[in-house]
């Protein structure tokens, strides 16, 4: 039997939010915009009117003022946006168990077993888009179809307040015409090298023989060859599922520009300690140490490297990023935004393997060390206890582990 | 146009309904509730703002009384 699959995406989600909460707002460009004083100043999201000047998501907040200058930047509210997508869930939980979130504002639904409940696809999608304007006054487009993919496609279409519905009848009208870079996980770099094949639409890249993509583009190759067809299969995942952890990482775009060694050193034992403390409270362990560079031009590269044994002890890990670090970086730029992560995880607790030499009696001391921190951080705050090193530059000082909320997931966490 | 945030005399029932007795305007004044006709989710575009509307009589008029998560508004 085939699917019947929803993806719900609220449109321009903060500034809707924003809009419905500021009735003196509704009727002007808006823009929800990062603090510039600590350099987040990029457009998170608009309304209609501010998207007809041509401001964009994602720009700066003084591109935006350029194109528009009437425009009204709005500051985030995130535990606000958070309430409103627990609501639309509420709504979606209604019709189905099987919602999986993609990032704060989008979801899929698999209403392939409530169809004879609530009527078809279109039916149950009509009923949420009308659900969802008058129960929270925001307004949400949907894509109906087959499979996730195509559902994700479809509710891009039609905004806002919409339904889409692709049939394996209709498909290839409504999704092949459309340029090859709306489907998901084609991204910049992606595009550039499919528009070199002469791979312009979707329907183009449907039409390209598999193995000759899996020549181009690797097994991605394959993947977005079956996504154009249709062929997607991956479920929709089922209430309350988490996906394993697979890493734990934190990144901060720092107050001003990182210009020496001494600077990323403060930087990555910030963004260590708080990849530790997350570590020791969910009792995971990590052997590999990855970090993320990016420079003042916006380019990025990562770099990983392995440690001898698995471990959460702050040090340890900063120890080993700064190191890779140093293998890494030749300074021909400065850096705007760093990142640490740990993956290749082990439960904390589980049995090592112990060393004939001394290093076990001081891997345990460092250990004390750091879950007695935690525990005084616990009772008096953050900056209760700090590393001395962080008393070079306060300025570069932060708490990452304090504001890490959303992160859209990847689409194979269940593959 | 607008949202005024007042205090309410609220019946929590056994079933745990919360049913609006009276509304204390910002002057003191109070306005007794005579019947609540209607209680749904639903926005507020006057107002701007959500919660559980609660459609109320109260001295002869209708009126909408929002309850968004711990607070009670009108809109006016």
């Amino acid at each position: 039997m085939n699917r019947v699959i929803l993806h719900c995406d609220l449109n321009n989600f903060y500034a809707s939010v924003e809009c419905l909460y500021n009735p003196e707002l509704r009727d002007k460009p808006v823009a929800v915009c990062g603090s510039a004083e600590d350099r987040h100043g990029i457009v998170l999201a608009k309304n209609y009117i501010a998207k007809s000047y041509g401001v964009r998501t994602g720009e700066a907040t003084w591109e935006a003022k350029r194109k528009c200058p009437g425009l009204i930047t709005v500051k985030p509210n995130y535990s606000l946006y958070l309430k409103f997508s627990r609501y639309a869930r509420e709504i979606y939980e209604y019709y189905t168990d099987r919602i999986e979130s993609f990032g704060i504002d989008e979801c899929w639904l698999d209403v392939s077993e409530s169809l004879l409940l609530f009527g078809d696809g279109t039916k149950i999608a009509d009923e949420i888009r009308r659900r969802v304007k008058s129960e929270m006054g925001v307004t949400v487009s949907i894509g109906v179809s087959y499979n996730k993919i195509f559902a994700k496609l479809g509710s891009d279409i039609k905004k806002p307040d919409a339904v889409t519905v692709i049939t394996e009848d209709n498909f290839k009208d409504k999704v092949w015409r459309l340029p090859v870079e709306e489907l998901l996980y084609v991204g910049r770099s992606t595009k550039a090298k499919l528009n070199n094949l002469s791979v312009f639409t979707i329907g183009d890249l449907a039409n390209c023989s598999s193995q000759f993509l899996v020549n181009q583009l690797g097994k991605w190759g394959s993947i977005l060859w079956n996504f154009a067809n249709g062929y997607d299969i991956s479920p929709v995942a089922k209430l309350g599922y988490e996906a394993a952890i697979k890493g734990i990482g934190n990144s901060i775009t720092t107050p001003r520009d990182l210009t020496k060694n001494e600077d990323v050193k403060i930087l990555i034992y910030v963004l260590s300690e708080s990849v530790g403390e997350r570590l020791r409270r969910h009792n995971f362990k990590g052997r590999t140490v990855q970090i993320s560079i990016r420079d003042t031009a916006l380019k990025s590269i990562d770099r990983q490297g392995k440690l001898d044994r698995h471990t959460y002890i702050t040090s340890e890990i900063a120890a080993k990023a700064y190191e890779i670090f140093l293998n890494s970086w030749d300074w021909s730029k400065n850096i705007r935004s760093l990142g640490v992560r740990v993956t290749d995880l082990v439960e904390g607790d589980n049995f090592v393997q112990m060393s004939f030499f001394l290093e076990d009696i001081k891997r345990q001391k460092r250990e004390a060390i750091d879950a007695c921190v935690d525990r005084i951080r616990e009772r008096f705050g953050h900056y209760s206890v700090q590393r001395a090193v962080l008393l070079e530059d306060e300025g570069l000082n932060a708490n990452p582990a304090q504001d890490h909320v959303i992160f859209p997931v990847s689409y194979f966490r269940n593959s | 146009m607008g949202k005024v945030f007042v205090d309410a005399i609220v019946q929590f029932t056994k079933e745990g309904e919360k049913i609006p007795l009276e509304i204390v305007w910002k002057d003191g004044k109070r306005f007794e509730v005579d019947r609540v006709l209607d209680i749904r989710k639903a926005a507020s575009l006057k107002a701007g703002g959500r919660g559980i509307r609660y459609k109320c009589r109260v001295r002869g008029k209708e009126i909408y009384l929002f309850l968004d998560d711990d607070k009670w508004f009108i809109e006016t």
